[in-house]
């Protein structure tokens, strides 16, 4: 039993050290005070400053649509990946392609910017909203490919076969049985693509051109000039939003997941 | 069931498609790149710099592509102090920083694992949560810790154990590196931990117990052997990414915090160099083939 309040002390001073940093920043974006260490009472103040910078509102929509779209993509690219490192056996270069599904999850972030920056000056493309788009849409890929695929490797096959022995079109059958139930996950991988998006800053900064500022390059310019309740602020509102994201994506993916259970048993029931 | 696929696969365009669509966008958008980040890192800085024109001009250019490629630039990097010192600079701190996301995340990952299965979810989830919230912003959070007039000098005044003139000088050094980069990459470390420690088979150390053996010495001689390939992952997992890191060196570390990324960073944005940059991003690049390998390997057996 010793061991148990060691291990309840370890996850405390971890969870604490997590959390602590995150808290205060939340806690001091209602501080009426500039100061971060004068508490001078609470106030909205800051959140109608960000609200008010156009600069800020615009760099917001960017990042929005640039998320949006790149997630989209990123996760119809990522799906069908996942399906040919998980169904397709061993097919000419599979080597090199499960390398490029793994190697962009750990490449130094501005190795990637700058190669690709390379790439669109190279081919003469102007840099801008699609540059950071493409961009974004490159490295999410890959971790859409991971999540789904690790739900396609716990997939039973056997309805799938049977849509298939009973002459289904391979294509029918991914939309009518395959996807249906990959579905949690596919949705998990654009949430993270989603939010991997969001948070980017050096492959953006390396990528992007005029007029197509993300927020975190807009956030990075303003934290290298000092801590202000206004930064704060912001930081607090993306992550609220980014932990409502996750709370209603994990709660749906349950209530799916108990669905799919409850289906399972009557289809069980009436088979017998 | 190889058959099944075989046939199909002739049968239908669309499923190879499926392959098609996924590796031409990696190979164009991936792959190519890192030539082009070569050839650029031979040229000269002021053919290279923007615009400059298309790689590709004809044959007749292509001889004269390769008589214009030399090593000046790495010869460069080989000369000047800078580059070598923030190269090993980078070695150092991602080795260091390693190990320290290893001995803090070892016993989080081994305190979940031994958790109830019922709140094991929520440890997960607890673990995740932070990583879904922005890097910059959990970088961020820390300047307004650690800053001289910031919330620890506040705290240890106000427990009494700094003077009310004294401030904390962790800012802009590489304790504070340290620090941003053990609270960034935690997650990184404690998932796979978790996940090869959770898999463990308990009756193993109940055995060993039974036999006598103290708990120290069965964590040495089963749980931790066991929880190898956890090792592996994490460390890799943090390794790669550390030793490019350009966020945290730059906001939380001082002037004399060299890390290769930074250096790359400044080539690039402050100096305009491209050529120079690529060429530490290949050298960057070459450092980091063993791990990338290594880190495949392992992902690999995971599947």
């Amino acid at each position: 039993m010793k061991s148990s309040k060691f291990d309840a002390t370890v996850l405390t001073l971890g969870f604490a050290f997590l959390y602590i940093p995150i808290i205060i920043l939340v806690v001091y974006s209602f501080n009426a005070s500039r100061l971060v260490t004068v508490w001078g009472g609470f106030s909205l103040h800051w959140y109608r400053t960000v609200w008010s910078n156009q600069g800020l509102m615009d760099a917001a929509w960017v990042t929005a649509r640039v998320g949006l779209l790149s997630a989209t993509i990123g996760t119809v690219l990522g799906t069908l990946a996942a399906l040919a490192l998980v169904r397709y056996g061993r097919f000419p270069g599979r080597m090199l392609f499960s390398g490029m599904i793994y190697a962009p999850l750990v490449m130094p972030e501005v190795i990637t910017g700058l190669s690709l920056l390379l790439l669109f000056v190279a081919a003469g493309i102007d840099r801008g909203f699609w540059t950071v788009t493409i961009a974004h849409t490159t490295f999410t890929m890959c971790y859409v490919a991971i999540v789904v695929q690790s739900r396609l490797l716990t997939f039973d096959r056997s309805l799938e076969e049977a849509a298939l022995d009973l002459g289904s079109p391979p294509v029918k059958t991914f939309f009518t049985i395959t996807l249906p139930l990959i579905l949690p996950a596919v949705l998990a991988g654009w949430m993270l693509a989603f939010t991997l998006s969001l948070d980017d800053l050096v492959i953006a900064s390396f990528t992007t051109g005029p007029g197509a500022t993300t927020l975190p390059i807009k956030i990075y310019s303003q934290v290298r000039l000092g801590v202000t309740p206004e930064i704060n602020a912001i930081c607090t509102i993306l992550i609220g939003l980014v932990t409502l994201g996750v709370i209603v994506t994990s709660i749906s993916m349950k209530r799916t997941e108990l669905r799919r259970i409850r289906d399972e048993h009557v289809a069980a029931r009436n088979a017998t | 069931m190889a058959e099944t696929s075989a046939t199909t696969t002739h049968a239908s365009p669309a499923r190879w498609l499926v392959v098609a669509v996924p590796y031409l966008w990696l190979l164009l958008f991936f792959a190519a790149p890192f030539f082009i980040i070569l050839k650029i890192s031979l040229s000269d800085t002021a053919i290279a710099m923007p615009p400059y024109t298309p790689v590709f001009q004809g044959f007749g250019a292509i001889r004269d592509f390769f008589s214009n490629l030399d090593m000046e630039n790495y010869l460069f990097l080989t000369e000047d102090p800078l580059y070598v010192q923030s190269y090993l600079s980078s070695l150092r701190i991602a080795l260091i920083s390693t190990l320290l996301l290893l001995l803090i995340g070892y016993p989080i990952a081994l305190a979940m694992a031994r958790a109830p299965t019922t709140i094991r979810p929520l440890l997960v989830m607890l673990v995740i949560l932070p990583f879904w919230t922005s890097f910059l912003i959990r970088v961020y959070a820390w300047i307004g810790i650690l800053k001289p007039d910031g919330l620890l000098t506040l705290l240890l005044q106000t427990v009494g154990f700094l003077g009310p003139n004294d401030q904390v000088q962790i800012f802009r050094t590489d304790i504070a590196v340290f620090i941003g980069i053990v609270y960034s990459y935690l997650p990184f470390m404690v998932l796979p931990l978790y996940s090869a420690l959770e898999k463990m088979d308990n009756t193993l150390l109940e055995a060993a117990n039974d036999l006598g053996c103290p708990p120290l010495k069965a964590f040495w001689k089963i749980t931790f052997p066991l929880s190898l390939p956890g090792v592996i992952a994490g460390s890799m997992i943090c390794f790669i990414p550390i030793t490019g890191e350009f966020v945290i060196p730059d906001l939380l570390g001082g002037a004399d915090t060299l890390m290769i990324g930074k250096t790359l960073w400044t080539e690039f944005f402050g100096n305009r160099d491209w050529p120079l940059a690529s060429a530490v991003a290949v050298l960057l690049l070459l450092a980091l083939v063993v791990p990338i390998v290594i880190f495949q390997n392992q992902q690999k057996k995971v599947v």
